[in-house]
């Protein structure tokens, strides 16, 4: 009886992968197959047109300005946040509070980021419809990342580093940055790839922030169009399939990228530690 | 050495330790600051969004009741009930839930138990990379495949329906509660399933009862995170849900979530029809957070 | 442990790099507003945007001015004319009165017909103006009684505010309360055209610039969805296209691309989208 029922989870845990695997083969699948007949060089350099055979190299820039600024901004504060809350503060009604706020942001629909980017930044701020808006807006979207998946990797870090750095007469703040966040940085790191993601894949909310002008920014306070709004729109407006799964090529070699440099730092990391 | 030169050396210690002591309780406080960022933003947020949405029920004189028990939203016609929507978010969210949480949480155990290291490091990366595709890619494949197949293999009416919701979201949120789920279980110290084994506990035995239960913390904030990316989904959504005004009484039926009620629309709203789709969102929110609260019981009894 | 310094250097670098360019391309941002390059805000209907962009594409090659065009929905394109937001608002349907009352400006560019669209196998390819109106209040619900197959009718209408949907209701005559409660709703004209291509149970409304193979257009009363039959005045369903401006808001730049989007080169332009010429 119980053989057959190990048997019989262990055949719905296989089952289960190959669900999740096969699903997930068949998008990226699809995406590659309905777009890559659009990918070119002057597909990805080329400048917008609205007759459709332009490229979508202002679209790239704009992503890459919402990346660059939400992180530069979200990175610090996150780290040192989920510092305090794991190396610092003690359990009581302030930390359950911090953590009750984090986790809400983590839960909040980013909708409502929009609505709020919307309120706040755009109108109340006077950003306008804007790329520094937009990046305001997924800051705020991401920091609960930041600090969740950093304090993660805090509780990974032995209790013994801890208290043998300390036992050599080092303060706390030396313990954190020679012994603590060396050793806790692919946790960390991972926590960044994870914000970037999220920021390359969000729509709805630069969607109300950033709004849809399909041309190069000017500057960061121009009205621009991300990959992941481009894609949406085309879908949307000319119901041209094929050109959302070639932009969403484009997103995918993107992700990809960063993980796998953010993969390969991480390793060189472990290496820098270990010695 | 001369007394006076210690004297010295000990000042100067003195000199850097009370240095060190302040830039200690300087940073604590950064820290501390950036801890309680989060808490600003959730309070501006907060009242940001209930200050535009409170509004027409305080100062306009509309019945929140008649809000959120209407079943007619005909803003053009000042009409503002968001009852069927509210229906459909909680159907489209459980559904994705039951269907996707076992699936990526079995998918975790076995990546993280049972699969060996060569096909985990394979599989595992794919779907971390998987965790980061737009949502808007999601919607693409399931207006371009879901909902043709849906219409041509079930004969469904229209392939924009609730179904086509729920399995929309439950594909987008495997990644998440996969890629999270493993590193938990990974992280259960390997002296547990040792422990386990030796007194004889088969390998699915122990996976059920000594890793997955020590994962729980870990497990329950992958289903937190893929239950947000479910909830909050909107882009993907608008594009299989066919957006109808109907309180869905069957899975064929096309729903309008209130995430793409607020997306739909907002675009083009002002006056009462804005602060009415702020409501909408003060809705979403609540949900949120009594779901955050029940969450947050949940896991502190699982700690005792 | 080096590496690890020099990663931290390296995101410094970075972090004083990007806030440099930020400010920087904030300095310029002032610049070009002072200097001679200007900037023509436009934003509203998602109809009248992809003729917006393809004039301006073709404008700004010998202008040095920049157009800004946010395809956001008409009813936003006019509150943001309203407000201040943008300069030029664009409309896909006539303006209503309290709308008027603030002191827009409206300019007619183009004028635009609106098609009733099916499956290409749907065997019903004409319709009067009372049947369309049957269908879209939900009081025909299955093509047979029109003389197709025996299939339901699944409706698909664009969302409340959608230019395209204000106009279409009020010459088919019936309000947005009326329209069938399980009518899919698309949010722009493309969702429309491929919903309704991949069903056969679907019909729709799209603008003229849509209108392709992959779709089969409606005769109403016998008259075809063609630009004469619109200017002739024999097909109905139509609608100008709009941009509104606040008096006293337009600028020189702004009010030089409308001058040429009136000219001959900007009609033929917008005949070539799809679009009716004003003349």
């Amino acid at each position: 009886m119980r053989h057959f029922k190990d048997n019989l989870l262990r055949g719905l845990l296989w089952l289960s992968a190959f669900l999740s695997v096969a699903v997930l083969v068949m998008i990226v699948g699809f995406i590659f197959y309905k777009g890559i007949g659009l990918i070119s060089f002057d597909f990805i350099f080329g400048d917008y047109s609205p007759t459709g055979d332009g490229g979508i190299w202002p679209m790239i820039v704009t992503t890459i300005y919402t990346v660059l600024i939400s992180l530069v901004i979200a990175t610090p504060i996150g780290i040192l946040a989920a510092v305090y809350l794991q190396e610092y503060a003690k359990q009581g009604r302030l930390v359950r509070l911090i953590r009750f706020a984090t986790e809400s942001l983590t839960g909040i629909p980013s909708i409502i980021y929009g609505l709020f980017g919307a309120v706040f930044f755009v109108t109340t701020l006077k950003l306008g419809m804007s790329i520094l808006a937009a990046s305001l807006t997924l800051t705020i979207i991401v920091l609960p990342v930041i600090i969740r998946t950093t304090e993660e990797a805090l509780k990974t870090v032995p209790g013994s580093y801890r208290e043998g750095s300390l036992a050599l007469g080092t303060t706390k703040l030396q313990t954190l940055y020679k012994v603590i966040l060396p050793s806790s940085m692919p946790g960390i790191l991972s926590g960044i790839i994870l914000s970037v993601g999220r920021i390359v894949g969000e729509s709805a909310a630069i969607f109300l922030t950033a709004g849809t002008v399909a041309a190069m920014p000017d500057s960061i306070l121009s009205s621009a169009r991300t990959l992941t709004v481009h894609s949406y729109l085309v879908t949307q407006e000319s119901g041209d399939i094929e050109l959302a799964a070639a932009v969403g090529i484009v997103l995918i070699v993107l992700i990809l990228v960063i993980n796998l440099s953010a993969t390969y730092i991480s390793k060189k990391f472990n290496k820098s530690t270990n010695k | 050495m001369s007394i006076p030169t210690t004297n010295k050396q000990a000042v100067e210690i003195g000199k850097a330790n009370k240095r060190k002591y302040m830039l200690e309780r300087v940073s604590q406080r950064v820290f501390l600051f950036c801890a309680l960022l989060s808490v600003i933003t959730l309070l501006l947020i907060i009242g940001f969004v209930f200050y535009k949405g409170a509004h027409p029920f305080v100062a306009e004189g509309y019945s929140f009741i008649d809000f959120i028990f209407g079943s007619d939203w005909v803003p053009s016609e000042d009409k503002f009930g968001i009852f069927p929507m509210i229906v459909a978010s909680i159907y489209a969210t459980v559904g994705a839930l039951i269907i996707g949480v076992p699936i990526g949480l079995f998918t975790a155990i076995f990546l993280a138990e049972i699969a060996s290291e060569r096909l985990a490091k394979i599989i595992s990366p794919a779907v971390q990379l998987l965790a980061g595709i737009p949502s808007v890619l999601y919607g693409v494949f399931g207006l371009a495949i879901i909902v043709p197949f849906l219409q041509d293999t079930f004969g469904l009416v229209k392939g924009q329906s609730l179904i086509a919701v729920i399995l929309v979201l439950a594909i987008m949120m495997l990644p998440t509660i996969v890629t999270v789920a493993e590193t938990a279980i990974r992280a259960v110290p390997q002296t547990y399933r040792e422990g386990s084994l030796a007194l004889g506990v088969s390998q699915i035995g122990t996976i059920f009862k000594v890793v997955v239960p020590a994962a729980k913390s870990g497990i329950m904030t992958a289903i937190v995170l893929g239950l947000g990316r479910a909830i909050g989904e909107t882009m993907a959504v608008i594009l299989v849900a066919g957006n109808s005004l109907i309180v869905p009484t069957s899975l064929t039926d096309s729903v309008r979530p209130l995430t793409t009620n607020i997306a739909l629309e907002m675009g083009y709203a002002f006056g009462t029809h804005q602060e009415m789709l702020f409501a909408t969102g003060i809705v979403l929110f609540s949900f949120i957070l009594i779901l955050n609260f029940v969450l947050a019981k949940i896991s502190a009894k699982g700690g005792n | 442990m080096i590496s690890l310094k020099k990663a931290k250097m390296g995101l410094l670098m970075l972090s004083i790099l990007a806030v440099l360019s930020a400010c920087t391309s904030n300095s310029n941002d002032k610049q070009t507003s002072d200097g001679s390059s200007a900037t023509v805000s436009i934003s509203g209907s998602t109809s009248v945007g992809p003729l917006a962009e393809k004039l301006a594409a073709k404008y700004t090659e010998e202008e040095n001015t920049n157009i800004e065009i946010n395809q956001i929905g008409s009813s936003a394109g006019i509150t943001n004319a309203i407000s201040g937001v943008s300069e030029i608002g664009m409309s896909s349907r006539d303006l209503k009165e309290e709308e008027r009352a603030n002191g827009l400006n409206e300019v007619v560019i183009a004028y635009d017909g609106i098609v009733v669209v099916t499956h290409p196998s749907n065997k019903v390819k004409d319709l009067t103006m009372e049947q369309i109106k049957q269908i879209f209040t939900g009081e025909v619900t299955n093509w047979n009684e029109l003389g197709g197959d025996d299939l339901e009718i699944v409706v698909v209408s664009r969302e409340d505010g959608s230019g395209s949907r204000d106009a279409f209701q009020e010459i088919v005559e019936y309000s947005s309360g009326e329209l069938i409660r399980n009518s899919i709703i698309a949010s722009g004209n493309g969702n429309i055209k491929t919903t309704v291509a991949n069903n056969k149970h679907a019909v729709g409304f799209i603008s003229f610039e849509y209108i392709d193979d992959s779709i089969s257009t409606i005769d109403i009363n016998g008259v075809e969805a063609t630009a004469e039959n619109v200017l002739q005045e024999k097909y109905s369903l139509a609608r100008p296209f709009l941009f509104v401006y606040k008096e006293g808001q337009l600028t020189d730049a702004g009010q030089r691309f409308i001058d040429f989007i009136l000219s001959e080169d900007g009609q033929l332009i917008a005949a070539e989208a799809g679009a009716i010429p004003v003349k």
